[in-house]
C-alpha cells in the first residue's frame, strides 16, 4: 500500500471509532503528537507530587496527611500508567526522564506556582485536578489505545482528590475568620492559573485542528475552559467565596459565563521557564533522581547476582 | 501475498523498542531496569488480565511494583509479571487473513441451527 492508501485507511479507523493500537502503522505526526502529549502529561503527574509533597509533613491532622499522602502516591502512580503508554511510542522510560530533568522536555504550566498555604492543598485539589479531569475524562476517548486505558485508570482514581480538596475548604469556610480569609487567599491566587492549564485560545492554538481530526482531543481548549468556568462558578456558591474576576457574568444569549482575559504574557512566560517555580521544581527532580542513582544501581546488581546464583545451582 | 507469521513482542510494545530485549545503556552510561507486563486477577475465579508495565530489577521488585502501581484500591487478588521480551504477539498487518477463515464458518455458532420451537432445554 501506498502511504496515500494508509493514511486514508488509517483516517477512515478513526472515524469509524476503531482505536489505534501500538504496532498499527500510523502517520509519523501523529505518532509524535502523541508521543509529545502523553509525556508532558506523565511529566505533569511527576512534578505535580511536587508542590503538595510540601505539605505532607505540616497538614494540620492526621486523616489530612493520610489523605494527602494518599493523593500524592496517586499522582506517581498516573506518571507511572502514562509513561508506560508513552513507551510504547518508541521510547523509553529513561530518555523521558532524562528530557524532563534537562529541561528539554514540558510539563504543566500550573507546578510551577507555589504552595503558600495550607488551604492551598484544598484549592489544588479542587480548581487544578478539577480542570485536570476534565481534560482526563475527555481523553478516556482519545483514539491511541494505550493513552485511552491509561486515562481510564487516572480518571477513577481523580475523583477523589477533587473531592478530598473542595471537602477541605468547605472546613475552611466553615471556620475562624482567618481560616475562611486563608481560604479566599488561595482561590484568589489559584483561579487564573487553573484557567490557563486548557492551554493558549483556540484562535492561537496550533496543534489543536489536527488533533481533533486525528481524535486525539475531541474538545477544544476554549470549550473545555468555558465547561470549566461554568462548573466552577457554582461550587464556589457553596463554600461562600468569590472568584477573583470582575467580568464574571451569565451570558443568557450563549447560556454560559461571560469571564475576564486571561494574562497571556503571564502564561508564555511561566511556558518559557520564567514562572515562580520552575527552577525548584527542576532541581528538587534532579536531586531526587541523582540521589537515587545508587538505589537504581544496585538493585541492578543484586538481580544480577540472585540470577547468576540460580545458574550455579541449576548447573 | 505475505502468509508468513512474524512474531512480535507483546502488543503494548513496538519490537524495535528498547523495553523488548531487556537492560540497554542510557546516554548517561546508567543501566535501564527491563520492562514488564503486569496481569492482574480481579477476583477470584476471573482470568489474569493485562493490566499495563512498568519497569523493575528483578521479578520480586516487579510484582511488588505492579502491586503499589496497580492494585492500591482492592483491584486485585493475584498479580502475574512477566519481562516483556518474554511475550510474542500476532502481527496486526496480517490480521485479515489471520482471523478471516472464522467470518465463514457461522456453523460454529450455535445460532446456525434452526430447530423446531417445541423442541426445549437446548
Ligand atoms: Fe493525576
Ligand atoms: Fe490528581
Amino acid at each position: 500500500m501506498s502511504v496515500i492508501d494508509l493514511e486514508k485507511a488509517f483516517q477512515d479507523k478513526i472515524d469509524a471509532e476503531i482505536k489505534i493500537e501500538p504496532k498499527d502503522w500510523m502517520p509519523e505526526a501523529y505518532r509524535k503528537t502523541n508521543l509529545r502529549q502523553i509525556s508532558q502529561h506523565a511529566h505533569s503527574e511527576i512534578v505535580g507530587m511536587l508542590p503538595e509533597g510540601n505539605w505532607i509533613s505540616r497538614a494540620p491532622s492526621l486523616k489530612r496527611k493520610a489523605i494527602l499522602i494518599a493523593k500524592v502516591q496517586d499522582e506517581a502512580g498516573h506518571g507511572l500508567y502514562l509513561y508506560s503508554a508513552a513507551e510504547t511510542l518508541g521510547t523509553s522510560r529513561d530518555q523521558m526522564v532524562e528530557d524532563l530533568n534537562s529541561g528539554k522536555a514540558k510539563y504543566s504550566s500550573i507546578f510551577n506556582y507555589p504552595t503558600l498555604t495550607w488551604a492551598d492543598m484544598g484549592a489544588v485539589g479542587w480548581l487544578v485536578d478539577g480542570a485536570a479531569i476534565l481534560n482526563q475524562v475527555m481523553l478516556c476517548r482519545t483514539s491511541y489505545g494505550p493513552y485511552a486505558r491509561a486515562m481510564v485508570r487516572i480518571c477513577k482514581e481523580e475523583s477523589f482528590h477533587q473531592r478530598q480538596g473542595f471537602e477541605s475548604l468547605l472546613v475552611l469556610s466553615k471556620g475562624t475568620q482567618a481560616q475562611r480569609d486563608m481560604c479566599q487567599d488561595a482561590i484568589n491566587r489559584w483561579w487564573w492559573p487553573s484557567l490557563m492549564m486548557f492551554g493558549p485560545k483556540d484562535s492561537e492554538s496550533t496543534n489543536s485542528d489536527q488533533s481533533i481530526k486525528w481524535k486525539i482531543k475531541r474538545k477544544t481548549n476554549d470549550e473545555l475552559r468555558q465547561q470549566f468556568v461554568d462548573m466552577i462558578v457554582e461550587q464556589v456558591k457553596l463554600l461562600g467565596m468569590t472568584l477573583p474576576d470582575p467580568n464574571l457574568k451569565w451570558n443568557e444569549e450563549r447560556k454560559h459565563y461571560d469571564f475576564g482575559e486571561i494574562n497571556w504574557e503571564e502564561f508564555w512566560n511561566v511556558v518559557k521557564g520564567n514562572g515562580p517555580c520552575n527552577k525548584q521544581r527542576l532541581a528538587a527532580r534532579n536531586k531526587a533522581h541523582d540521589e537515587g542513582a545508587w538505589v537504581r544501581a544496585a538493585a541492578l546488581a543484586y538481580a544480577e547476582k540472585r540470577k547468576n546464583r540460580l545458574k550455579t545451582k541449576a548447573a | 501475498m505475505n502468509i508468513q507469521i512474524k512474531k512480535f513482542y507483546y502488543g503494548d510494545i513496538p519490537e524495535e523498542n528498547t523495553g523488548g530485549t531487556g537492560n540497554t545503556e542510557k546516554s548517561s552510561g546508567e543501566l535501564s531496569w527491563p520492562l514488564w507486563e503486569v496481569f492482574i486477577r480481579s477476583k477470584q475465579g476471573l482470568d489474569h488480565k493485562h493490566a499495563g508495565s512498568l519497569r523493575a530489577a528483578d521479578a520480586q521488585m516487579a510484582v511488588e511494583n505492579a502491586r503499589d502501581v496497580y492494585t492500591r484500591r482492592q483491584e486485585g487478588v493475584s498479580i502475574w509479571v512477566v519481562e516483556s521480551k518474554h511475550v510474542h504477539a500476532s502481527n496486526p498487518d496480517d490480521a485479515e487473513m489471520f482471523y478471516e477463515p472464522a467470518s465463514d464458518k457461522i456453523y460454529r455458532h450455535p445460532t446456525f441451527y434452526d430447530l423446531p420451537d417445541e423442541l426445549k432445554h437446548m
